[in-house]
Parts: structure tokens; sequence; C-alpha cells
């Protein structure tokens, strides 16, 4: 087979594609349209690509580029996530020919609608690695130094972790929760940039902290070592913005690209900041 | 003691070793990235990490053997002491990523499983499913940011390094950068700097890398008067699926398992793959070595596929270069099974089963062994002396260079599973190399002259304004790259024949004064993504023309770089006496040929001629006497009864001097 999905396409030489652009942050957003060729075996980074390298849009006018952010293009660092067609997916992994099989006019990219635009396709995603901040998503050795091996884990132990373990914080899940809402703040007028990043940061450690976090809370409770902090995770999960904020719509779990296993996180973590809450309750 | 405070420029393995280290050393760290430091391009190492461990011990392994593989599979232009030092830390690495929590496959007892990987006969290599750098990378992650809440570190994420700060002995201050979101440049003003910026697969346009490995980190320091070691030297992995933005690694175990390399008889033939009956099918590995047959050694496959399409003209497809990798007479249950993950890659990303058709691949770069020369001190056992403030210590004093970024362990060849261990090793070890470095210092980073500062800065302002104002010319930089990348691949990635070199030269030179003449499409200063893009642009030049002069420049084959002008040849004769003295002569002529390039190529940048000067450096070799590679050859064995001889005769001559002494 030379290419393919034969039939349709080997006649098209050029398709379109809608872009969702916006200047920076605070600007009004709106629609460019490119008109790209065609060529075998695209996908949506590619067509970025390909609009960098060509900077006009289909009428012609010179614009700048669109902006938009990416890595590895293998779907492992987590960089490229955007709406595709209306749904919320690394760009990466969109191929050109299936998006055309599925909407032949044209392909619609916006930025994700949950994190605050920076320009164009590129958002700003700290509020996600703060969440990992405040969930203290890591092991708490004592030392780089060589101190022997770690404990010795049952082949099933790595079977369940290693999913979890394969989250590449690329947001798909906190695009797709009715649970997670935009959080976007400007700096006032007086405020010094750390007195902004300290406001900031409080507002989003009192708001939805994600299926991602959760996920990474019920993985790092199951170290050996890991699990030295499971009560302050779990404390971090009966606050404000914690698991009970969940409304179980179970879109995190169908948008992962990895496929992990995120409302079995949430099941679980749920039931764990119950135990706990009884236990305190008892300890009181 | 005032609070030391270290830049590290890059958050892949090795930059994130060293950050967690030398915060645990109580050290102020800025950390620098091109990204967040979780989607460096770490994460996309399939396979594991070596070392040797309980179960290869009892079979006769240690990490001298680890040693020993790795400068042998490096064709022994690997200093000796650093691999040495980083053999004997591999179990120790292991053993410490495992406590941080690393995921890593289990044996039914619960012990670290491990895979055996290419150029070593031993289970080696510990892995966590087929993402073991990007597990590595997490662990390392998570505990930098651990650090960062706790206030030692402080990451600086999206933004571009621009260039070391030196003062007027030329000792480094700091570095110069610039934040990709709003364009503001600044100094980062410090104690010493560790540059850990991976790879520059993007100098040959599309590679296994990821979009940031320009090599434009390296090349900045390189044009600032680091020096350049070995940069001719690149990994070139057989089997990759060409795609219009980057090419993906198919790895080799599609092979292990009877995949089958094969292309049309008839030049690119049109019918699709399996209409084309058995006869017509040139499988030409198996053809051309029958004892081994498709699972040759890396080098070997690249070459072959190469010299196929392109010598032979007989790629699959007209327009482009690819050869089948045929996978459909295996039963689909089968290769679920063994080959699942592998294979929805391919699935994934060319939307093709290849459970029922054949994959098209092609070679890609997919490592750099060469980089920034970096220092060491040698200690008596052999290995490094730790603390040493020389260790991974570039030629500018107070920067250090370590990862993939430097030239150190993997000599003209790596073996798989050991970038992941080079890198979280020299990450680790020198961090307080660093710390005494810094100790030592008159004037630390609140002392660096403001002058200085400005200087750096106003410079780089500079640079930064006259782009967005516009060079006058009217060049793409865009399509600069896919020139420079086409040029470099065709002329230095798998063969290398001295006219393409040269020619090559003259078209990057010509190339690299018009890179200089480009127009922007983006003249604005907010998060303008063309102008970082022409500026790595522009510096991947000084680094592509060392990679090629020093390839010119060596008449040799040695690892991975391979000139058919100067291959030996097999053994012609079948008479016994005359076989043996055609080995004689082989092996004088592989000494003296070692007498002369047996040693790293450095490559300075001249800004006044606007080309590297080519000098050469000889290699500790003392650990491990240097022998040759004999993989394939006609007349091999005779060759290597001669090799012992020799070899021996040397160790007792030399046992005869020190008992003489």
């Amino acid at each position: 087979m030379i290419a393919p999905v034969p039939m349709k396409k080997n006649a098209r030489t050029q398709f379109r594609v809608r872009v969702l652009r916006q200047d920076g942050p605070g600007k009004e957003s709106y629609w460019e349209l490119f008109d790209i060729d065609y060529e075998r075996e695209m996908n949506v980074i590619s067509v970025l690509q390909k609009i960098a390298a060509k900077a006009a849009n289909s009428d012609g006018k010179k614009v700048a580029p669109v902006a938009w952010d990416c890595g590895c293009l293998e779907e492992v660092c987590g960089s490229c996530t955007m709406v595709i067609n209306g749904r919320v997916r690394q760009s990466c992994s969109a191929l050109v020919d299936q998006l055309l099989n599925d909407n032949p006019d044209e392909i619609v990219l916006e930025p994700m609608t949950k994190f605050p635009v920076i320009r164009d396709l590129m958002v700003d995603r700290q509020r996600l690695f703060r969440a990992l901040q405040r969930v203290k998503a890591w092991v708490p050795v004592d030392s780089y130094y060589n101190m022997g091996p770690g404990e010795r884990q049952p082949r099933d132990d790595q079977e369940q972790n290693y999913p979890l373990s394969q989250c590449m914080s690329c947001g798909c899940c906190l695009e797709a929760c009715p649970q997670y809402n935009k959080i976007e703040l400007t700096k006032e007028a007086g405020e010094t940039d750390e007195q902004f990043e300290e406001r900031k940061l409080a507002a989003y450690d009192t708001s939805f902290v994600g299926a991602h976090a959760i996920s990474q809370v019920m993985l790092h409770n199951r170290n050996p070592t890991g699990k030295s902090l499971a009560g302050e995770r779990l404390d971090a999960l009966m606050g404000p913005g914690g698991v009970s904020t969940c409304g179980n719509a179970q879109n995190c779990v169908s948008v992962c690209p990895k496929e992990i296993p995120l409302t079995t996180s949430i099941a679980r973590a749920g039931r764990a900041t119950t135990v706990a809450a009884i236990k305190k309750w008892f300890e009181k | 003691m005032a609070q030391h405070r270290v830049v590290v420029v890059g958050g892949g393995l090795a930059g994130l070793a060293v950050t967690m280290k030398l915060a645990e050393l109580g050290v102020s760290v800025d950390l620098l990235s091109l990204t967040p430091v979780k989607r460096s391009h770490s994460v996309c190492a399939q396979g594991g990490i070596n070392s040797c461990n309980d179960q290869t011990r009892q079979l006769g392994d240690d990490e001298w053997k680890h040693l020993d593989d790795t400068v042998y599979g490096g064709d022994f232009l690997n200093h000796q002491p650093p691999v040495k030092e980083m053999a004997y830390w591999a179990p120790k690495v292991i053993e410490l990523m495992d406590r941080l929590g690393v995921p890593f496959n289990r044996t039914g007892e619960g012990f670290i499983d491990r895979r055996r990987f290419g150029g070593t006969l031993y289970k080696r290599t510990a892995f966590a499913g087929a993402t073991t750098g990007q597990q590595l990378l997490y662990a390392l992650d998570e505990q930098v940011r651990r650090r960062e809440v706790e206030g030692l570190v402080k990451k600086y994420e999206f933004w571009d390094f621009l260039k070391p700060i030196q003062d007027e002995t030329g000792r480094c201050r700091g570095v110069v950068a610039q934040d990709m979101v709003s364009m503001e440049i600044r100094a980062f003003a410090a104690d010493a700097v560790v540059v850990a910026t991976g790879g520059n697969g993007l100098l040959f346009g599309k590679s296994t890398m990821s979009v940031f490995c320009t090599g434009s980190a390296a090349s900045r320091c390189f044009q600032s008067g680091a020096k350049l070691g070995n940069a001719e030297f690149i990994q070139v992995h057989p089997t990759a699926i060409p795609g219009a933005d980057k090419l993906r690694l198919m790895s080799e175990s599609a092979r292990g398992e009877g995949g089958r390399v094969w292309v049309p008889k008839k030049p690119h033939d049109s019918r699709a793959p399996r209409e084309i009956p058995n006869d017509e099918r040139y499988y030409f590995l198996e053809d051309r070595y029958p004892k081994y047959g498709n699972l040759v050694p890396r080098d070997i496959a690249t070459r072959e596929i190469f010299d196929i399409c392109v010598n032979e003209g007989l790629s699959v497809e007209s327009d482009r270069m690819s050869v089948y990798l045929d996978l459909t007479h295996i039963p689909k249950a089968e290769l679920d099974r063994k080959l699942g993950g592998i294979l929805e890659i391919y699935e994934k990303f060319q939307g093709v089963d290849p459970r029922f058709e054949p994959m098209k691949i092609f070679p890609a770069v997919h490592y750099s062994m060469g980089g920034l020369w970096a220092d060491y001190v040698k200690a008596a056992d052999g290995g490094l002396l730790p603390g040493a403030p020389k260790n991974q210590m570039t030629s500018i004093e107070g920067l250090y260079a370590i990862g993939e970024c430097d030239y150190h362990y993997h000599g003209a060849n790596r073996l798989g599973a050991n970038s992941l261990l080079s890198c979280i090793f020299s990450g680790l070890f020198i961090g307080p190399s660093i710390v005494n470095y810094a100790s030592n210092q008159n004037g630390g980073h609140a002392e660096v002259p403001s002058s200085v500062i400005d200087q750096s800065v106003t410079c780089e302002k500079q640079r930064h304004q006259s782009l967005l104002a516009g060079t006058g010319g009217d060049e793409n930089p865009y399509l600069i790259h896919q020139e420079l990348g086409d040029v470099m691949t065709r002329a230095a990635t798998v063969v290398r024949r001295n006219d393409q070199l040269q020619e090559a030269i003259d078209h990057v030179s010509e190339l690299h004064d018009r890179a200089m003449k480009v127009s922007l499409s983006d003249g604005g200063n907010w998060t303008n993504q063309n102008v970082l893009f022409a500026k790595a642009v522009q510096d991947m030049f000084p680094f592509a023309k060392s990679l090629l002069k020093g390839a010119l420049l060596r008449d040799e084959c040695r690892g991975a770089h391979y000139k058919p002008a100067f291959e030996k040849p097999s053994l012609t004769s079948e008479d016994p006496v005359e076989r043996r003295r055609q080995a004689e002569q082989w092996c004088d002529e592989f000494e003296a040929n070692n007498r002369r390039f047996l040693k790293s190529s450095i490559a300075t940048w001249n800004a006044e001629s606007n080309q590297p000067d080519i000098t050469y450096e000889d290699v500790d070799t003392s650990l491990i006497p240097p022998r040759p590679r004999l993989y394939g050859l006609v007349g091999a064995e005779v060759i290597e009864e001669v090799w012992k001889e020799r070899a021996a005769a040397k160790a007792s001559g030399k046992e005869l001097a020190a008992s003489n002494s």
C-alpha cells in the first residue's frame, strides 16, 4: 500500500485549516483560515510547521505564524495538547487523513479552554504542575546517597503502578472535566510580581485539583517509602477543590491519551479520604 | 560560607540529576529549560538502563566487563576513566532510581527484572515497560519539584539559553537567557553553570529527537570559546518510521521477533506489497548476511538499508527512501503478545496496521556521541577523582557540560541503554565537584561586575532587536533549516565520502551566510517563536561545520563513522602461511591507523574565518588496550590470533620492564 487511505485523498491537493487565534492574554480571539498543500502522512504538527514556513493565510495575506507548543511528537511528552475538531487531544497523533475522513471540509484547531491563552494555541498550564506540588507527588527519600536497593515489590504492584506513572501532564482530563473551570487572573495595579504569583497560587490551590493529581496521590501512596506522606496527600484531597469536587462525569478517563484508569483512582481516593476522615473524627 | 548559586541549563535526566544533587548539598539552583522539564527529550528513551547486577555477577559479569563492553562498543574512542567510574556507579544509580519510585518491571519474586541489549552477553538492562526514559525522568522531576517547594530550586521554564557570561579572565559567571513568552532578555549570575542540553538531531532536519534538540545551546557555548569533542560521531538507528514532522523509532525487537526486511526487485514497484510474489522480492539482509540475516548489528543494518536505497535505487517509493519491514507472515495473536506496544505506535502515527501491511522504515539520526569537550581528573584506581572541580568542566572555566551534550562515555558508537546511565551518573557525580569549585572562587554570583553582565545582556538584546528589525535579506529560516537537514543527511550520516563531505562543507557555508540574512514573518515581541527558531537555526551552523570538517579529516572507519574508501579489507588468501602473513599486515595497518586516528577530534570556533579549527587529543586507553572489532570480516580468526599474540608480548614486555625498574 502506497498511501494509508487511498480513494478520496489521492485526488486531494489542498485542505483547509481553521485556527482560533489570540495575539496575547486579554486580547480578542479570532478565526483565521489557512490552505495547506496536501501531503500523505501528515499530522497536525506538520500542518502547523507548514503554516509557520508559509506564514500566509488563505487570502494570501502575510500573517505571523501560529504559536503552539510541541516536543517529542510521539505522544510521550504531553506538550502539544489542543482542541482538534472539537475534541481535546495531542496534536502529534492527530493524523490529517483521519481528520479529513471525519470532516472533509476543514480541520479546526482551538486552544484548550480551561487554561489561560498565552498566544494562539499556547496555553499556560502552571496550575496543572502546581497541583502536583499540592499533593506532594514525590517519594520523600532521605538522601540521594547510595543506600542500597529499595524494597522488593510484587510484580502485581508494578503492573498496577506503571499505568498511573505514565501520566504525562498533558491536561486532556482537565479540559474535559465539567468541574475544572478556567482561572485567569491579571496583575493588579500596584501589585508586585511576587504578590501576583502568590495570589495566583492561592487561587489554584483552592480550586479543583483535577483527575491527574488525584491519580498521582494513589500512585505515590502505594510506594513503600512514598506512603509515609499518605496522610498529607489525603489531607490535600479533603480540602476545598479536593476529590469531593469530582462530579463523576467520567469524561477524564475517556479522553486520556494514555488510557490511565483515572476514575478508578478517583474512586479509590474517595474511599481513602472517607476512611481518613472517620479515623480523624475518632481521634479527636 | 556564602550560599552558592548555580545555573543549570536543561531539565532532562542529566540536568535534573545535578539539580537535585546540588539542592541536597545546600546549593541554590536556577533551572532553565526550553520546556517544562517534565517534557524533556529524555521521555523518548524506551529500552532501559544498564548495570551489572546480582544475577549477571553470578554468570561472570562485573563492572569491569561493563566498562569493557562500553569501550569496545565505542571502538576505543571513549576516555576510559570516566567510563570506568560510570560502570562502577551503575548498580548504585539503579538502586537510587528504584528508591525514588521508578516502576521498574519486576520478576516473580519482586526483584528488578532485566533484559539483554546489544553489545553485551549479559542481561544488564533494567526497564520500565517501553518508557524507561519517561519513568526515570518523572522520578527526578518529582524530586526537583520537592526541592522547589523547599525553596532551593527555582525553575525557569520556557526560557531559552542565549550564552554564558564570561568575565575578563574568561571565567563563566552566569548566563544570559530569554523568556520565550514575554521575550524578556536578562542575566542569571552564578558561581558555576551546567549545560545539560542534549543532542543535536535537528542539524539533520528530521531525526528521532524532540523539536528542541537543536544543539543551539551547545553551539552558543562553542561560539563563546568552549571546545567540541568528536563532533563527527552521531548514531543512526536502522529502523525508524518516516513521518512528515519527525522520524519515530521502530524498536529493534521487531526484527528480533522475526521481522524481515525487503524491497521489490523492480524499482518503485507500484503494486501493493502483498501482491508482489516472493521471487520478485529482494531480502537483501538475508541474502548478504546468510548467517545473521535480519539481525545484523545496528550499524551494518543501517548501512545496508542506506545502500539499497541510495546506491542501488531500490527504495520502495520513488519520492522517498524506505524499505519494507515485514511482520505479516507472523500470526496476529503472536504479534500482539510480543510486540503490541510498538506496533501500536506504527498504527497510531501511520494509520496502517503493520500486522497486515509491511511497515515502511528507513534509518534515522538518533544520538550525538560527540559534543562539548569536558575535562576530568583521573584517580589512582583508574576511575575519576570524586569532588575534583575539573570533572566535566568544559574549556571555559566554571562552565560544566553533562549528558548527551558532552563528548564523554560513548566514544565512536553508543551501546543501547547506556545513555540514560551516563546522563544520571554524570549529573549525580559532579554535584560535589561544582560545590568544591565554587568554594575555591574569590568572587561568587553576588560579585559579578555589572559591566560584565551589562555587556553580555546588551549584546544579546542587540542580536534580538536586529533580527526583529530585519536583516535586509529575505531568507526563510524554516526553509534554510530544511536545506541544511537535506545536506547533512546526504553527506554525513551513514556513509561518508570525502568528495561529498567537501561539497557539503561548501554548501553549508553558503547556507550559513544566507541564514544570517533571514526575514521574519513575525516582528512582534510576545511569544515570538519565529525569532527564537531563527536564532536556533543560525546557531546550528557552527556545530554542523565542525561535524562535517571532523568527518572529512577522519580518513578511517571507526564505530558509527564509516568511510568505505578507508575500510580495511578482509583476508583473501586460502593458503595458511599467506593468510597468516596477511593477518600480520592487517594488524600492522590497524596499529598504524590507531597511532594516527585513535584520537578525539577537538573543534575550536574561529570567528574570523567563520569556520572551526580542528586539532586532535590523545585518548586515555590505559585501562583496556584497544583491540580490533572484527565483526563479519573474512579471516577474523587469524587476525584475532595474531592480535592476541602481540597483546601478550606487549603485556609481558611491560611486566619485564616493571620488574627491572
